[in-house]
């Protein structure tokens, strides 16, 4: 197990932030941590990184106390908004990096190859684009093979081509073995990325589940998204007592257990019906059902 | 030990960009030159060599320089990471908190040692060149350099309290100056008032000693302008403490540095990023 968290409570004056969350991440496991802004997320990964105690409850990471030598050996964390010094070059701010964690500095040019740095790595910090300065954060927590990863919202800025470069690189290490923890505004690109999702709503863990189980859990509706042949659309509409949609789409809505037998429904009509979409309840519903307390 | 070293090289970098190194070392030089220049004038009334009177100078500009000088460096130290985020990052590392803040006083330190070097070496140097006996009060200048150094590590360490103490970079060099202003220009005002009250009662025996002795920038100049025997050529307060043997002086400027990096560690440790 590398990271173990049991009822962490962590209060501001009367405020609470975080209430007796317990989740685990397993090596070679990515978890994805969603919340809306104010959720606790960032207070969280800070308890994590032994950057502030929590008041009640234990955290285990590789075996140890959060902050622990140890665990801040096997550690690497990417904060939100990735900052570095604006005097220093990526390649001089990755080798004081290198040097922090006992490591040789000539790792610092292929871990800048690696993340897309190589060309800017002579170039001032201050010069780079916010989504390079992630990347230089990325750098950086992938020194000297972390066992943990905590990664605070770390595709922000980043494009889609980096975004998807990014995740390349993390699966790489999962399979390596290494436990990630990531959290994410964007819903849908943690969708096919993550082994596991954990929601926070105001402190509050509300889910901790597979994405499929949590689907199955919700129980919400499937959309089934029907397109008629030219001139058919009302009376596809009618026969299936669905939406018209526009001229020729017809929307019907129907749970789980329905789904099979409203597609024969589709399919019984034949030449009026040229194509039919299945739309399962996005991240999006799912996350908005449990974060509105659906799943307490 | 390499983990101090690593934040002492980048901070060393950083200072280099940043033209701290060159700021400081031109200030030096520069107030030196004009010191020295302005300060030839006694020497044939006092009878003494050139380069003592230069060291006598020299203290009274070191008083006020070296200590803005280590406050201007290390106001940002903490304050500055906490404000561009960098902190929070650099503490999962597996560093303590007393090797980052003791890597940045390394270099800092250095810093202030090349400008101080600098400044001493410009000074000496015309002293040296334009009298032959001047060689003399090398001992002289030796002393003030290593005790400017101890005087700069104090203030360092003050200013990186004050920069951990108030998060926030502006808030941090406000409170600098000010602490600049009381300690190194009003504190002596304030004690020359209390001994034109006293009028020699017993604050002026008793407790303006200590007062006078418990103050880094004081101390050091007691000890400095005692030592090198050119006393009549500094004017002012110092004067008046004549009575306070060196030793006590040497050991204020001695334990200062240790008291204000220990604080400047403990507040240190209770920031959260």
């Amino acid at each position: 197990m590398c990271l173990t968290l049991s009822q962490v409570t962590k209060r501001y004056d009367d405020r609470t932030v975080l209430d007796a969350v317990s989740f685990d991440v397993n090596a070679g496991e990515r978890v994805a941590l969603l919340g809306h802004n104010g959720a606790g997320k960032s207070t969280l990964m800070k308890i994590i990184l032994g950057l502030i105690p929590a008041n009640e409850g234990t955290v285990s990471v590789l075996g140890h106390a959060p902050g622990s030598i140890i665990a801040k050996t096997g550690t690497a964390y990417l904060p939100e908004n990735a900052a570095f010094h604006p005097a220093l070059t990526g390649q001089e701010q990755l080798c004081h990096y290198l040097r922090l964690r006992g490591e040789p500095t000539k790792h610092a040019t292929p871990l800048l190859e690696r993340v897309g740095l190589g060309p800017a790595a002579k170039r001032r910090i201050g010069t780079y684009s916010k989504g390079m300065r992630q990347r230089v954060g990325l750098a950086q927590a992938l020194i000297g093979k972390p066992r943990l990863l905590v990664l605070d919202e770390p595709t922000s800025g980043l494009d889609p081509v980096s975004r998807r470069e990014f995740y390349v690189i993390l699966d790489e290490l999962a399979a390596q073995g290494t436990a990630i923890l990531l959290s994410s505004h964007a819903l849908t690109e943690v969708e096919a990325r993550t082994d596991r999702i954990v929601i926070l709503s105001s402190g509050v863990m509300v889910a901790n589940d597979t994405l499929a189980n949590l689907r199955r859990r919700a129980s919400l509706p499937i959309r089934l998204q029907v397109s008629a042949t030219t001139g058919n659309a009302d009376e596809v509409a009618s026969k299936l007592s669905g939406d018209r949609r526009n001229g020729v789409m017809v929307d019907l809505v129907c749970n789980s257990e329905e789904k099979l037998a409203r597609l024969g429904d589709i399919s019984a009509l034949g030449s009026l019906v040229e194509d039919v979409d299945v739309i399962p309840p996005s991240l999006e519903d799912i996350y908005s059902h449990f974060s509105k307390g659906g799943g307490a | 030990m390499n983990r101090i070293l690593a934040s002492s090289r980048t901070e060393f970098v950083i200072a280099l960009r940043n033209r701290w190194i060159t700021i400081s070392v031109v200030m030096m030089v520069l107030f030196s030159l004009v010191l020295s220049a302005a300060g030839s004038a006694p020497t044939g009334a006092l009878g003494a060599d050139k380069l003592s009177v230069t060291v006598a100078s020299l203290t009274s500009l070191a008083v006020y320089l070296v200590p803005l000088v280590a406050l201007l460096m290390s106001f940002d130290a903490i304050a500055g990471e906490i404000e561009r985020g960098t902190l929070s990052l650099v503490l999962t590392y597996p560093v303590a908190r007393g090797e980052l803040l003791l890597g940045k006083f390394i270099a800092h330190l250095a810093i202030l040692a090349i400008a101080v070097a600098a400044g001493y070496g410009i000074a000496a140097l015309t002293a040296v060149v334009s009298d032959t006996n001047a060689l003399v009060g090398l001992p002289a200048l030796l002393r003030l350099f290593w005790s400017s150094i101890l005087l700069g590590a104090t203030f360092l360490g003050i200013g990186y309290g004050i920069s951990a103490f108030s998060r926030r970079p502006g808030a941090a060099a406000g409170l600098v100056i000010g602490l600049w202003l009381v300690l190194i220009v009003l504190y002596d005002l304030g004690l020359l008032a209390a001994i034109v009250a006293d009028d020699g009662g017993a604050f002026t025996t008793g407790y303006f000693p200590w007062l006078l002795i418990g103050n880094p920038a004081d101390a050091f100049r007691i000890y400095n302008l005692a030592m090198s025997e050119a006393t009549a050529a500094a004017a002012g307060l110092t004067g008046a403490a004549n009575s306070i043997p060196p030793l006590y002086a040497l050991i204020s400027i001695a334990v200062w540095p240790v008291i204000a990096t220990t604080l400047a560690w403990a507040t240190f440790r209770k920031v959260t990023p």
